[in-house]
């Protein structure tokens, strides 16, 4: 028979404006087990925690109950005060009575019984807990980095500086990620490949850094400091060692029309490609799609003019197994697919285009090599208009219900940066709100209206109209003014919601870690752990986590840097006690639990078993506890019943269906 | 079943195997009962006729643990349970030598006997290799008959087909039975009231008496201890007096074999009170086919289960009153 | 099986709650102050794949009225498939308590993630609410345990 302890928590008055702890208190103590109960002000204060201790010291307490807030709050700062005095700490339940009471009830009598309710059932579970202890695993000390982005290599940059092996993982041909796109940054103006070049040689001359550029991710086992992932190198057809990225080969290509993806396909590029001047690696890819050597077997063109013969037809997918101790993920974003948004004519006419399209446009390194022209006649725009929010703050199913956050700043960026260069040129933004918050935003923002005269309009556009002489007629309405407008554009620019790279669903099964409704990552809590996945060794770098600028991106990549450098410097971690555990005597050897584990936790061994007496070889489970994560899956897949889970047993949960039911 | 009984002897005398699982004539003419043969004289006893319902594919993880080889005789039907039990690695494939057994249909004394035939003591038309479509009974009131068919098991009337699903050896002539819709008794059920069907099983099951010769026939319920027996879920039974424990334990009894139920109804054959148990698990079986694709356990070894699977975009509980 | 006439009904829910989201969901509803009926009484569990059908049955023996089962949204398992594994079981088991005569709407699966407490207690609510509607279940309950 447990000796437990009951300490009911007012909370201040949170608990005890609704609930009469004092009859939660006098109820609990009548019940079986219970040899002491009593109430406090805070329990989790240091007094409260000391009222634990004594009491589990001078009653000699097996087993407590702490009827408070949230076990997700305070079981760890209770079970550390157990462990304090001597108790082990897995013998300590909470019953929420302030989350799940005393805060969404308001009679008090209704709120009291089922607090003493709450009480009972975790009374009745602390009956039959067990203590328990916590295994430990050990750590690899080498960190993945899934994406090789400004957030990829800003993450592998500090880690490796810290002394620990990376590795990245970049699905496209080179690092740089959307970076690498943009023309200039805000709020400074300074150039993008002037900040991030600089940054993506860093990480590639780094000792500590190893790049896998195209390849991805294919599978990951394992857990927190012992992750095993197989990486698919995909076949770039060019010998990385050999190649010396003259760009002869790109030069020769005879399949030159195909559309690049560096340049959002506003321009082209050859089949074998380097997608852009400062790739890294400078190794270019054959797109077997588009090569007609790989389309008709003809050809060769690259193969004979490389005289480094770094040309290899045959190359095949490689997949490299390696282990890691910690995961970042930092798999970025892309714009939103406009094909849902015909009246703003993105699909009929080539001069509507995204923000990240006109990034390119008046990129020096652009298809047009810098010079601000129509892509369907080749004019200098006169009239610009800017659309934003187009998919985001969206309240129907077409868009997304998020801020995309940067499109506010970067519009003024390009307003500004068109005023600059033709003064001539008249640029009308279409806003909902203009969104500044950030160092020198708001000031940046200002300066495009004030200082460069850009045309701000608060109000949504309706409908843009291609009109027969090429001209664009934009109706919009003027919200401050209250009228409706019609005006002449030779460009529009939309400012397209950012939306997580499509990957990442894929790769957060694989990782186990989950993601909200819009695909980004989740964190493990939105304010005090926001760079953490839930997945224990998964740490979430820029914006797979939520929109985010680059300076944000940055610091969030160095704060995911730093969390994996914490558990990386760990030789040891210890193990989540609360697993699966077969008992040999019961079980069938029937494999249905290892059917349904995800941790491949589950093996079988031939055993030899003594049965009451009779002793014989048996097939039976065998649970890895460094594997098992506790889910449960296994226990109601075993119709025996051999299969149970510690700290939540079948007998405990029925001592809780059975308090609540009583 | 000459032919049948030769081949046994010749088997087990040339030692491909070390012994016999099959059936010997019971107290009566229709009960036969299973039995091991452990040499060629022994073998005399041996019988098979269409009273040999029984499915002796669960004998065999007993048998598994044996020295040697053990023949088995296993009907059509029983070879869905044998492969059930190869997925699950209660048998050893290798220390069994299947002889699949023709099979026309097994016969139900309590169908007879609803047909107002009582106080049998010979019966003719019940072997397994003749052709006969009529049974005759000389019972103490004299001579009475039926059709073959009415007299067959139910299980028969819904039968998976003639087709073995794993053997050594074939010997005999199957035939297909089946001339009734396998869901029709669920569908029926279904299509009752809460009320109505709260009766119908309330009527049924207060039939039960916990004798678990259910659970003992099950091919598929072969836990070493039930969890009914064990102390794992406070679940051990009590005296058997509320109607609730039955309900309680015909539905987990049926939940733990979801998916792993290949309908053989031994069950419902078994059991002495003539409840028919095999409704529980044929709703499961119902609801798996309609709800995640035709499944039927064990038409093939190693197959996974459907309980142990799922798709991003199964049925969700709340939409199956709709569609189920 | 005659129900007392006189007294209040006062349904007897139980609802499972796993540890990750909806344990979480009905957290944020509760700092969020989003009431629902006392009437609920949760129980926590590390995933909606801990919740054994006989559980459920435990609790409509013990007089349970209705039995909520509250997971992860499918795809955010914090164990990836648990909830998928739920969710066939529940399917079935439900859908078997149907047919022996406990109505469907005393049994419920919902996806409540740790950002729902609006969901959560909407959720609440609205069960309670049928369970009110479909009165006493006095279908499984073990009388004799009713002193």
């Amino acid at each position: 028979m447990q000796k437990i302890g009951v300490f009911v928590c007012h909370c201040g008055t949170n608990i005890a404006g609704t609930v009469d702890v004092k009859k939660v208190v006098e109820m609990a103590a009548k019940e079986p087990g219970v040899v002491h109960a009593e109430d406090y002000q805070y329990m989790c204060s240091e007094a409260g925690q000391s009222k634990i201790i004594a009491a589990i010291q001078e009653k000699g307490l097996t087993g407590v109950v702490v009827c408070s807030c949230s076990p997700r709050m305070h079981e760890a700062t209770f079970r550390k005060a157990a462990e304090k005095a001597g108790l082990n700490p897995y013998m300590v339940e909470i019953a929420n009575i302030r989350e799940h009471c005393s805060w969404i009830h308001k009679d008090m009598q209704e709120a009291t019984e089922k607090a003493v309710i709450l009480a009972r059932a975790a009374i009745a579970k602390v009956n039959l807990n067990a203590p328990l202890k916590a295994g430990e695993s050990r750590v690899t000390k080498r960190a993945l980095v899934i994406g090789g982005g400004i957030a990829g290599i800003q993450s592998a940059l500090d880690i490796a500086d810290a002394g620990y092996e990376v590795d990245i993982v970049e699905k496209t041909p080179s690092i740089g990620g959307r970076m690498s796109q943009l023309d200039k940054t805000f709020p400074t103006l300074d150039c993008s490949a002037c900040i991030l070049t600089p940054k993506m040689v860093e990480a590639a001359a780094h000792e500590k850094i190893h790049i896998y550029t195209f390849s991805e991710v294919e599978k990951v086992s394992g857990f927190v400091g012992d992750f095993t992932v197989d990486i698919r190198k995909k076949a770039r057809s060019v010998d990385m060692d050999k190649c010396t990225g003259c760009g002869v080969c790109s030069e020769k290509c005879p399949s030159k029309k195909n559309p690049s993806e560096f340049n959002r396909g506003l321009g082209n590029r050859s089949a074998i490609y380097i997608p852009f001047a400062q790739a890294i690696p400078n190794v270019p890819v054959i797109d077997r799609e588009q090569c007609i050597k790989f389309k008709t077997g003809k050809c060769g063109a690259c193969s004979k003019v490389c005289q480094a013969g770094a040309i290899d037809y045959e190359q095949q997918d490689e997949i490299v197994t390696q282990k890691y101790g910690a995961i970042v993920v930092a798999t970025g974003f892309d714009m939103i697919k406009l094909d849902k948004y015909d009246e703003y004519a993105y699909s009929q006419s080539k001069d509507v285009i995204t923000s990240l399209e006109l990034e390119r446009l008046m990129n020096a390194a652009g298809p047009t090599g810098g010079h601000l022209e129509r892509l369907s006649d080749g004019r200098a725009p006169k009239n610009i208009v800017f659309v934003q929010c187009v998919g985001s703050r969206c309240a129907d199913e077409r868009g997304k219900s998020y801020c995309s956050k940067i499109c506010c700043m970067y519009t003024a960026k390009h307003a500004m940066l068109i005023r600059d260069k033709y003064p001539d040129t008249n640029v009308t933004v279409f806003y909902i709100d203009v969104r500044t918050p950030g160092k020198n935003f708001d000031e940046f923002y200002r300066r495009a209206v004030e200082d460069y005269g850009v045309n701000y309009v608060k109000g949504q556009v309706g409908k843009v109209l291609p009109q027969p002489d090429g001209s664009l007629l934009v109706q919009a309405s003027d919200l401050l003014d209250n009228r409706q407008i019609k005006m002449e554009a030779d460009l529009v620019v939309l400012a397209a919601a950012i939306e997580p790279n499509p990957d990442v669903r894929r790769i957060a099964t694989m990782l186990t870690a989950s993601i909200d409704t819009n695909n980004f990552l989740t964190e493990a809590h939105a304010k005090l752990r926001p760079v953490e996945s839930p997945t224990a060794g998964i740490f979430l770098s820029g914006v797979c986590q939520g929109p985010k600028d680059i300076p944000e991106t940055v610091a969030q990549a160095g704060a995911a840097a730093v969390k994996a450098i914490g558990l990386l410097a760990k030789d040891k971690l210890l193990t989540n006690p609360c697993t699966a555990q077969s008992d040999e005597l019961l079980c069938n050897g029937c494999s249905q639990c290892a059917n349904v584990c995800p941790y491949g936790a589950i093996s079988y061994e031939e055993k030899l078993v003594n049965d009451h007496g009779i002793r014989e070889t048996r097939r039976v489970a065998v649970v890895n506890n460094a594997l098992c994560q506790g889910c449960g899956a296994c226990t109601v897949t075993c119709p025996s019943g051999a299969m149970d889970l510690q700290g939540f047993s079948n007998r405990q949960i029925i001592s809780e269906v059975d308090a609540i039911c009583r | 079943m000459q032919e049948l009984r030769d081949r046994v002897k010749e088997l087990l005398a040339d030692g491909t195997v070390d012994r016999v699982l099959g059936w010997k004539a019971g107290d009566l003419p229709y009960n036969p009962e299973a039995a091991y043969f452990e040499t060629v004289e022994s073998l005399d006893e041996f019988v098979y006729n269409g009273f040999c319902g029984a499915n002796l594919s669960k004998m065999m993880i007993e048998a598994s643990k044996l020295e040697g080889k053990t023949l088995v005789c296993l009907k059509p039907c029983d070879t869905y349970s044998f492969n059930q039990l190869i997925t699950e690695h209660r048998v050893d494939r290798e220390k069994a030598y299947i002889l699949g057994v023709g099979c026309k249909g097994k016969l139900d004394m309590e169908k007879v006997r609803a047909l107002g035939i009582k106080g049998v003591e010979q019966v003719q038309g019940a072997e397994a290799d003749g052709d006969a479509e009529h049974l005759t009974f000389q019972t103490i009131y004299g001579e009475k008959n039926c059709s073959y068919s009415a007299a067959m098991l139910e299980r028969c009337h819904v039968c998976k087909g003639k087709e073995h699903r794993i053997y050594d050896e074939l010997i005999g002539e199957s035939k297909e039975t089946k001339d009734a819709e396998r869901f029709t008794e669920v569908e029926k059920i279904e299509a009752m009231s809460p009320e109505e069907k709260f009766a119908y099983f309330q009527k049924e099951l207060s039939k039960c008496i916990r004798c678990n010769a259910c659970r003992n026939a099950c091919p598929a319920c072969s836990c070493r201890k039930c969890v009914f027996d064990s102390t794992k879920f406070d679940s051990a039974q009590k005296a058997n007096v509320d109607s609730f424990e039955e309900r309680m334990f015909h539905i987990i009894r049926a939940f733990h074999v979801a998916g792993r139920c290949t309908d053989c109804g031994e069950c419902s054959r078994v059991c002495p009170q003539g409840i028919p148990l095999h409704l529980f698990n044929r709703k499961f079986i119902k609801d798996i086919d309609t709800f995640y694709g035709e499944y039927q356990a064990g038409s093939e070894a190693d197959m996974r289960g459907p309980l142990v699977s799922y798709t991003f975009d199964d049925i969700e509980p709340g939409q199956t009153a709709e569609r189920g | 099986m005659s129900i007392e006439a006189n007294e209040e009904f006062k349904p007897k829910i139980v609802a499972f709650c796993c540890n990750w989201c909806s344990y979480a969901g009905a957290d944020l509803a509760g700092s969020s102050r989003l009431t629902y009926p006392a009437d609920v009484k949760i129980i926590r569990v590390p995933c909606s794949c801990r919740v054994n059908p006989m559980f459920i049955l435990r609790a409509f023996e013990k007089g349970a009225d209705g039995v909520i089962l509250c997971g992860c949204h499918p795809g955010d398992c914090h164990y990836t498939s648990g909830n998928y594994y739920a969710r066939r079981r529940m399917t079935l088991l439900f859908s078997m308590l149907d047919f022996i005569g406990v109505e469907h709407g005393r049994t419920r699966v919902e996806w409540v993630s740790a950002a729902e407490g609006v969901k959560f207690s909407k959720t609440m609510n609205e069960f309670v609410e049928k369970i009110y509607s479909l009165g006493k279940n006095v279908r499984l309950e073990d009388l004799r345990c009713k002193s």
